[in-house]
């Protein structure tokens, strides 16, 4: 069942013209990867996903409601979690605080239980509760991204990077992590420059280049791709 | 019921103990160490100030001359006969700072833009005091009903008109400009200040046909009834309910910003708008609240300036606003905590100048005003992050 669904999107940046007709969907269940080069265009459809960038036009679907027009508040409690690039982790609140703000939208009543299902997939997290954000290493800030994003319990998770600027030790942590939640079901579409790893666990994927998709097709074929292990998996 | 509680609700019993001594300690016990914390460090660093001052001044110094302080004055006795009433009145004067200067750091906080129309909300809320006693007075209500209950009457009255004003003003004269270089929202606030300055006014005379509005506290005797603290200092019940409201909100506010989901929001979105948007956070709305809030601040915070000087106009606003905004700017602008250690400083430092000047005829009180700016001018050449501040991250 297709739940997130993306119809001609274009996005502008003032003149610049970031999205040249993005179409793309995600089946319930699923974790689809974009992958491409810096600047193709991967942040902003995101972006335009959880409504941070408007597209100017197109269609953007999630189950059915048309979210183009929506503030990102709401495209949020709809049960869209986006982790955005460079993890934007709010330095001066604590680690719970950070945490409680990822569950803003969910009742007092279920807080426990979904913090207690972040700390499940982050142990590293739970020792850190008291301590204000900005003071969290790197690795320690995405598990605490990942987490906060996960709290809300999102119909789909938006990762945007999750493995930039990881040591090799955390990137296999943050890509096991992505394998249990889409073990348990979480549906996920996940930004990656880290091709290799992100094919390996992805069911399917988009290749975009300059605001366009240029290839589409399940993750295996992908990595067999001439043009994919040229250009993205760094093989000759 | 057993007559024997079980092990489990007798644990979690206590644990619901422990939590509130920790919640009481937390959001309580440690605001009010704090708060009296900063009033030590305040007065203990402008009593240093003071009596080194006086003893400078005392010396035969030839400089003397030029202020020409009357022979015979004995400078370093004066301050430190006047000292513990200095204090006092830098206390008060200080915590009503502290509260109008959270008003500014608070909005300054959320959108990065100082909101020089604060003053005027203040004002307005030491109108709204004159109106509420005025119409108790003309009602025969006001010495008949309890002090408390007046003062309570005067501050909510004010804390809900200045709240839904402040809110009001954001929505008409900020938020259209959302996105326009910094320079036109803070044009539009000057504009929003002259304006309400005018419409007080303008409403006060076609009301009452009056420009004046002094708050007819003298009709109330517990007001002005003096209450002796030590032997030499009294005060009045007027200067302890200044002094005890004002802590009451820094409380609440602390309350507020520290333990509630919306106060924890509005920090966020502080920190970082568009993530706290995708955490399904209201931005527009946080932005209001925080209006709200520093509004019906600003509002309790004219009732008490109105309750200590029994004398308000119009135009009472610009000069404790712009007090105020030196305080956060003192305090580090943006850091809630910052804007009342800011307020105490300045107002004890305000108290200390305002008793010192008299013994100079060259000067005389008429210039108290300029030490605070001195001050402003200070702080923004050579620290302008002000004493809790940290790096300014300019957010564009
Ligand atoms: N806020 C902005 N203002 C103007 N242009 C922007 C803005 N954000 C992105 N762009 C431009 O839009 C294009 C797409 O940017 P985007 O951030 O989506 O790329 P990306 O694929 O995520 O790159 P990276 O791998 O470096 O994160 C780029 O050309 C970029 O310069
Ligand atoms: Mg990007």
């Amino acid at each position: 069942m297709t739940l997130l669904k993306l119809e001609n999107v274009h996005t502008y940046y003032g003149h610049i013209h970031a999205l040249k007709g993005i179409s793309l969907e995600v089946n319930k269940g699923e974790v689809v990867t974009l992958i491409g080069a810096n600047g193709a265009g991967k942040s902003t459809t995101l972006r335009s996903i959880s409504g941070l960038a408007r597209p100017r036009s197109g269609k953007i679907i999630f189950d059915g409601t048309l979210l183009n027009n929506l503030p990102p508040h709401k495209i949020t409690r709809m049960g869209i979690g986006h982790v955005p690039e460079g993890r934007r982790i709010f330095p001066e609140l604590t680690v719970r605080e950070n945490l409680e703000m990822g569950a803003f939208t969910v009742p007092r009543r279920e807080l426990a239980e979904r913090m207690e299902y972040a700390f499940m997939l982050f142990p590293r997290i739970k020792e850190r509760l008291n301590q204000l954000g900005g003071t969290l290493s790197g690795g320690e800030q995405q598990m605490l991204a990942m987490a906060r994003g996960l709290v809300l319990n999102p119909r789909i998770l938006l990762l945007d990077e999750p493995s930039m600027g990881l040591a090799p030790v955390l990137v296999d942590q943050v890509f096991e992590a992505i394998e249990r939640l889409h073990a348990q079901g979480t549906t996920i579409l996940l930004v990656e420059q880290n091709a290799r790893m992100a094919l390996q666990v992805a069911d399917r994927g988009y290749v975009l280049q300059s605001g366009q998709i240029v290839m589409a097709d399940t993750a295996k074929a992908l990595q067999n791709s001439e043009v994919v292990r040229k250009a993205y998996l760094g093989e000759e | 019921m057993t007559a024997v509680p079980n092990l489990a609700s007798a644990l979690s019993r206590s644990r619901l103990l422990n939590g509130a001594a920790e919640w009481f300690l937390q959001y309580f016990l440690k605001p009010i160490g704090q708060i009296l914390l900063f009033a030590v460090i305040a007065g203990s660093s402008i009593s240093l100030l003071a009596l080194a001052v006086g003893f400078v001044l005392q010396t035969d110094w030839h400089g003397i001359d030029i202020l020409r302080v009357p022979a015979r004055i004995n400078l370093f006795e004066q301050v430190v006969r006047q000292l513990p009433n200095m204090l006092l009145d830098g206390i008060t004067i200080g915590f009503v700072y502290a509260v109008i200067a959270l008003g500014y750091t608070m909005v300054y906080g959320v959108l990065k833009f100082i909101n020089f129309a604060h003053s005027e909300i203040f004002m307005m809320g030491a109108v709204v005091g004159y109106e509420v006693m005025i119409r108790l007075r003309d009602g025969q209500l006001l010495s008949e009903l309890p002090p408390l209950v007046v003062i309570i009457l005067m501050i909510g009255a004010a804390m809900l008109v200045c709240g839904a004003a402040a809110v009001v003003v954001e929505r008409v004269a900020y938020k259209p400009l959302r996105g326009a270089p910094r320079l036109v929202p803070l044009i539009s606030a000057i504009g929003v200040s002259f304006f309400l300055t005018d419409f007080v006014r303008a409403f006060q005379a076609l009301n009452r046909n009056i420009f004046n509005m002094p708050y007819p506290t003298d009709l109330v005797p517990f007001f002005g009834a003096r209450i002796n603290i030590a032997e030499g200092l009294s005060t009045t019940n007027t200067t302890l309910i200044i002094i005890i409201s004002a802590i009451i909100m820094l409380v609440g506010l602390n309350y507020f910003v520290n333990a509630t989901k919306i106060g924890k929001a509005i920090r966020a979105v502080s920190q970082d708008q568009a993530t706290a948007s995708l955490m399904g956070i209201n931005v527009n709305l946080m932005i209001t609240i925080t209006f709200m809030v520093g509004g019906a601040l600003g509002g309790a915070a004219g009732v008490l300036y109105g309750l200590k000087t029994t004398n308000v106009t119009p135009y009472i606003g610009f000069i404790p606003g712009l007090k105020a905004f030196t305080a956060a700017v003192l305090g580090g602008i943006g850091n809630i905590t910052g804007a009342v250690l800011g307020g105490l400083l300045l107002g004890m430092l305000e108290a200390f100048f305002s008793a010192l000047l008299p013994y100079f005829p060259a000067l005389g009180l008429g210039y108290s005003d300029i030490f605070a700016f001195a001050v402003l001018i200070l702080v923004l050449l050579f620290r302008p992050t002000g004493l809790l501040g940290k790096k300014v991250d300019e957010k564009v």
